[in-house]
């Protein structure tokens, strides 16, 4: 439930941010993390901006969850 | 990579060897529980190293007493209660939010911007946010209140289930016969409250505390720290996830969650009643207090379904010594909040570690 997620800010509006994750874009607030810019890597959790991070962490953690993505869909055709 | 992993078996194997007994480190994070399983490196670590998976999942500490109260708000006609997705299976006395009453009106959202939302286009009605999780969530319940507040939006509330780390982590050394020898540290909830957060663990009970994130490799190496730390014989503070996580935090969601919530004691399955472990909402924000604006009070109730969920929470039995795993408690049929949330132990031991006993 603590997972947080990279993504980058593409679009910002006050504290009213559309980020960007392997693709995927949805919205989130940067309340909590006032120093977040247009073009921001970010940690997502729940639809808040938390933490800045760099673009190593990022790819690192996006590799991370495209295979735990790839393994829960493998499980699920061996366990289906 | 190989190299590092073989440096972090060395140090694991040495402090085995030194201490000559059994080692135990509590995992206080649901998504480190997941992590571990699916990485597989449970059944690479020595015999005499077990790792306890303590109570780091929000859905699974939470009382069931609080899931038993969601139920009574949702009985509330003119309420729409805005849960997050893991909540609406966990079993109360009467069924869950999921088999309750199919006509209930209940929301699932993905952040707490979302039932604010739904409160602004149902002004007919009062939005209940069901707000759990730790520090790393609070924060965006404190902004919605905030939020509500300066808008003046009077059709919303929240019923707080905000949980505190450290003071579990407290609790948990404080019982006399816990077997914990140091703690690998929740990475997001670090985020939030810095790893120095985490010192008067190591300062007043002597334990070694270690911040790792997610990938493998970062959580075998925080093993390896601390068992260089414990054949060392020393407790040290440490972080090996210093790309997100700050000694002191995120200061801004630090000083709104001071803002708006006040610890307060509080009930954990397993463990509980927790002085000052659980996040109220201050005086100035108790309109919007779900549980003062329906007249409710919250009593704790005695579990009696067998379910042994509050001792896997403490790491003093592993799931399969509950009579009821896998037999009447499932993912599918979970009788206990370990089994329903997807990071809870018992779920994670039923996906990989049945399967890992059938391949042996």
């Amino acid at each position: 439930m603590c997972l947080a997620v990279p993504a980058r800010i593409v679009e910002l509006e006050g504290d009213n941010a559309v980020v960007d994750a392997m693709g995927n874009r949805f919205r989130a607030k940067t309340t909590l993390l006032p120093d977040a810019k247009l073009g921001s890597l970010v940690l997502v959790h729940a639809g808040f901006a938390i933490s800045l991070v760099d673009e190593e962490e990022a790819k690192k953690t996006w590799q991370l969850i495209a295979e735990i993505n790839e393994f829960m869909e493998t499980d699920k055709k061996i366990s289906g | 990579m190989l190299e590092r992993i073989y440096k972090a078996q060395e140090l694991m194997d040495s402090a085995c060897q030194t201490l000559g007994r059994r080692i135990n480190i509590m995992e206080v994070c649901g998504t480190h529980t997941v992590s571990i399983f699916r990485s597989g490196i449970r059944a690479t670590l020595p015999k005499e190293l077990k790792l306890l998976s303590g109570p780091g999942c929000p859905v699974c500490v939470t009382d069931q007493s609080y899931i038993d109260t969601v139920l009574e708000l949702a009985e509330h006609d003119d309420c729409i209660i805005a849960t997050y997705g893991d909540m609406i299976r966990v079993p109360g006395r009467s069924g869950s939010l999921e088999t309750k009453q199919p006509g209930l009106n209940i929301k699932v959202v993905l952040s707490s911007e979302d039932a604010l939302q739904l409160a602004k286009d149902n002004p007919e009605k009062i939005v209940v946010l069901i707000a759990v999780g730790f520090e790393t969530t609070a924060p965006s319940t404190a902004v919605v209140v905030k939020e509500a507040a300066e808008q003046g939006i009077k059709n919303f509330c929240v019923f707080s289930g905000h949980k505190l780390v450290v003071p579990a982590m407290r609790a948990l050394l404080m019982e006399i016969n816990n077997n914990i020898d140091a703690f690998l540290c929740p990475g997001h909830v670090s985020v939030i409250i810095g790893s120095g957060a985490f010192k008067e663990i190591v300062d007043d009970f002597g334990k070694p505390c270690v911040v790792a994130g997610f990938e493998p490799m970062q959580i075998i190496e925080g093993l390896a720290e601390i068992c260089r730390q414990l054949s060392r014989g020393e407790a040290e503070l440490k972080s090996m996830y210093s790309a997100v996580v700050t000694e002191k935090g995120n200061e801004t969601a630090k000083k709104i969650l001071a803002e708006v919530f006040e610890p307060s004691d509080g009930y954990w399955r397993g463990l509980g009643k927790i002085d000052k472990s659980t996040l109220q909402l201050q005086d100035k924000y108790e309109q919007f207090d779900a549980l003062k604006r329906f007249g409710i009070t919250e009593t704790p109730v005695e579990d009696t379904s067998g379910c042994r969920c509050g001792e896997v929470l403490c790491g003093l039995i592993e799931p399969p010594e509950c009579n009821l795993f896998g037999k009447s408690c499932t993912p599918d049929t979970p009788v206990g909040p370990c089994m329903v949330s997807s990071e809870g132990t018992c779920a994670a031991w039923f996906k990989y570690g049945r399967k890992r006993q059938r391949e042996q």
